[in-house]
């Protein structure tokens, strides 16, 4: 199992160094010199001079690149032109916002994906199956901006049941101590700031869940589907077990596999429609922050984010295979 | 089922069979969703083509005094901000979405394939570096790369067609690598090689074409995820960039500030972008169960 382990986490460092070098490009190969590019044509000289050293242009290429993943290597992202602070720091105070976003999405994806699949499998091709197939197609097809801007309309502005933007209503004064909206209003003591930032968390969660929620139900009802079709699922029905025990025993065990990888997978795809889904609902999280320094062309912090993005999702992808080897001794040996 | 079967035990030789395609045209003909997917499909690509003769006003001109109508007889719609035809404009975005998401793929497609060709027949070296580098386009999680591409290379139709088809490139490279690997050990290319056939003519004329099937598919479903993909890219402004020109993604993020009181204008932009990836994915889920005979319904 250790093996196992150390080889995934080496297998992940040559895509970091290769993403490093592009995103070190990225930069470097913007036409015409790189700290006018990003700085724009109206900057002050002082300020291409300072943006010139702290990126080392005066050096050759590859010193650049040295100091760039040196730096890196310490956790030093670089910093915003604009507000003049340093990714990491930012980051830090924004990453909670879309951690509890995310975290929403996937309990609502995993939550109801997995009844829904398992409810979709008992009659395939069934009324219930086919409601579930459609609903399945209309969450992968529908954009999370679209879904979003139709969830304000309708809960928010039309209905008032929920809160349309933001992440807590400020007019509660929660202290910010964690970024964590929720925390920090457990943290106040206060029933309301908790009931109020658990309503704000409602509408992007489902926005942002719909892709997510539909890929979990389909796989977990072809997953369902494929197993009831074993042997043994015969065999243990046939040896008088109640179904209750042949779904939980037999088939569900056997079905988690392939839902847990998905799961996993869906983790990319869920950072990714983060970006899209704070800038909808008005969330200062690490999404929104994204589209905030592309309009501000503060390309540092753009490629910086997307160092990060990728890391997390490595990460995360890592995690989720060594579970599932842990799960299934087969992946271990081969 | 059962009929079908038997049909297929009393043909004497496989060559009978009428091939691959017409066989699999005659499965996706009996497929209902797909047929559906087809007909929006269809819908959409007239609508698209047609835009001139079917728009009853100009996309670009507005009357100012028309400025927010809901929708109406004389504005299906409804009219924009600056009073321009909102059915005008859903149907001139079409030409941009259609157009600009099916060219993606295209190019996607097309580098992928190259790419996953060369991997996949070469291997050795070859095969490590280029999928190596697929890894390092693959670890930038979904539109996020095509963002940054859009954010690198400036505003315009044919930025958003490379960030996007970049983006789906490493994703075909992977498959069509894949398939032909699990190809490289099969009977019938032992068999060509042992005959005496070129590496290419094994490549190009017996592996090739087996390994077409779920590129097919995966192009026809990220179609779907293409046409969402720009429209985000419009969303977020990185659209093209160009205020006459009416595309889906930037007519909704141009009409969220008035979802209040004229929810049409997200409504109408946004069911456009939705049932034509609708139509696109049931396309795709039909093409996958009728060019693979073995998947069962």
């Amino acid at each position: 199992m250790l093996r196992y382990i150390v080889r995934r986490v080496l297998g992940a460092i040559p895509v970091l160094f290769g993403l490093s070098v592009i995103l070190f490009l990225f930069l470097r190969l913007l036409p015409g010199n790189p700290a006018v590019a990003i700085l724009g044509q109206h900057a002050t000289p002082q300020l291409v001079a300072q943006i010139s050293s702290s990126l080392g242009l005066d050096k050759p290429l590859y010193v650049q690149y040295l100091q760039y993943i040196w730096q890196l290597l310490h956790g030093n992202f670089g910093a915003s032109f604009v507000d003049g602070r340093t990714v990491a720091s930012t980051f830090l105070v924004r990453f909670p916002a879309t951690l509890e976003l995310t975290t929403g999405a996937m309990i609502f994806a995993v939550g109801l994906g997995i009844p829904l699949g398992r409810l979709a499998a008992r009659h395939p091709n069934g009324w219930i199956d086919g409601a579930v197939t459609a609903l399945s197609l209309f969450g992968i097809s529908i954009p999370i901006f679209v879904l979003g801007y139709t969830l304000v309309f309708i809960f928010g502005v039309e209905l008032h049941w929920l809160p349309a933007v933001g992440q807590i209503d400020p007019r509660l004064n929660v202290n910010p101590v964690t970024n964590f909206s929720i925390i920090d209003a457990i943290l106040s003591g206060n029933v309301n700031a908790v009931e109020d930032a658990v309503a704000h968390l409602i509408l992007p969660s489902i926005a942002l869940g719909s892709i997510p929620l539909a890929i979990v139900t389909r796989i977990t009802r072809a997953s369902v589907i494929d197993v009831s079709n074993e042997d043994y699922v015969r065999t243990a029905r046939a040896k008088g077990l109640t179904e209750k025990r042949v779904d939980d025993r037999h088939i569900m065990r056997n079905a988690w596999l392939p839902v847990t990888t998905v799961i996993g997978l869906q983790v990319g795809s869920l950072l990714a429609g983060a970006v899209i889904t704070e800038t909808v609902f008005v969330w200062n999280g690490v999404g929104s922050w994204v589209v905030q320094a592309i309009e501000n062309h503060d390309l540092i912090v753009v490629q910086s984010l997307i160092m990060i993005f990728a890391i997390i999702f490595l990460a995360v992808n890592l995690l989720v295979d060594i579970g599932y080897a842990f799960l299934n001794p087969r992946i271990r040996y081969s | 089922m059962a009929s079908r079967a038997a049909t297929l035990v009393v043909r004497p030789a496989p060559r009978a069979s009428r091939g691959l395609w017409r066989d699999a045209l005659s499965r996706l003909r009996r497929n209902g969703p797909a047929i559906v997917g087809l007909v929006l499909i269809a819908i959409f690509v007239i609508g698209a083509v047609f835009a001139p003769v079917i728009a009853p006003y100009d996309p670009s001109v507005g009357v100012l005094t028309n400025s927010m109508q809901g929708p109406s007889l004389a504005h299906l719609m409804g009219t924009d901000l600056l009073g321009r035809d909102e059915f005008s404009r859903v149907l001139y975005g079409a030409r941009i979405s259609l157009t600009v998401g099916v060219v993606a793929v295209i190019c996607g497609l097309a580098v992928g394939m190259v790419v996953g060709a060369v991997a996949g027949g070469a291997g050795g070296i070859v095969d490590t570096i280029l999928m190596r580098f697929t890894d390092v386009m693959l670890a930038v999680p979904g539109i996020l790369l095509a963002i940054a591409i859009v954010a690198w290379l400036g505003h315009g139709e044919v930025q958003i067609i490379v960030a996007v088809g970049v983006s789906y490139a490493p994703i075909f490279a992977r498959l069509l690598r894949g398939s032909l690997l699990a190809l490289r050990e099969s009977d019938f290319v032992l068999a060509a090689r042992s005959a005496g056939a070129s590496t290419p003519r094994i490549l190009l004329h017996h592996m090739m074409p087996n390994a077409l099937t779920p590129m097919i598919v995966q192009a026809t479903l990220a179609l779907a995820t293409a046409i969402i993909d720009v429209a985000g890219l419009g969303f977020l402004g990185l659209g093209p960039g160009d205020p006459r020109v009416a595309e889906w993604g930037e007519m909704l993020t141009d009409s969220a500030r008035f979802l209040q009181n004229a929810p049409y204008l997200i409504i109408f932009p946004g069911a456009a972008i939705t049932i034509s990836a609708i139509g696109f994915n049931l396309l795709g889920d039909g093409l996958r169960e009728s060019l693979d005979p073995r998947l069962k319904r």
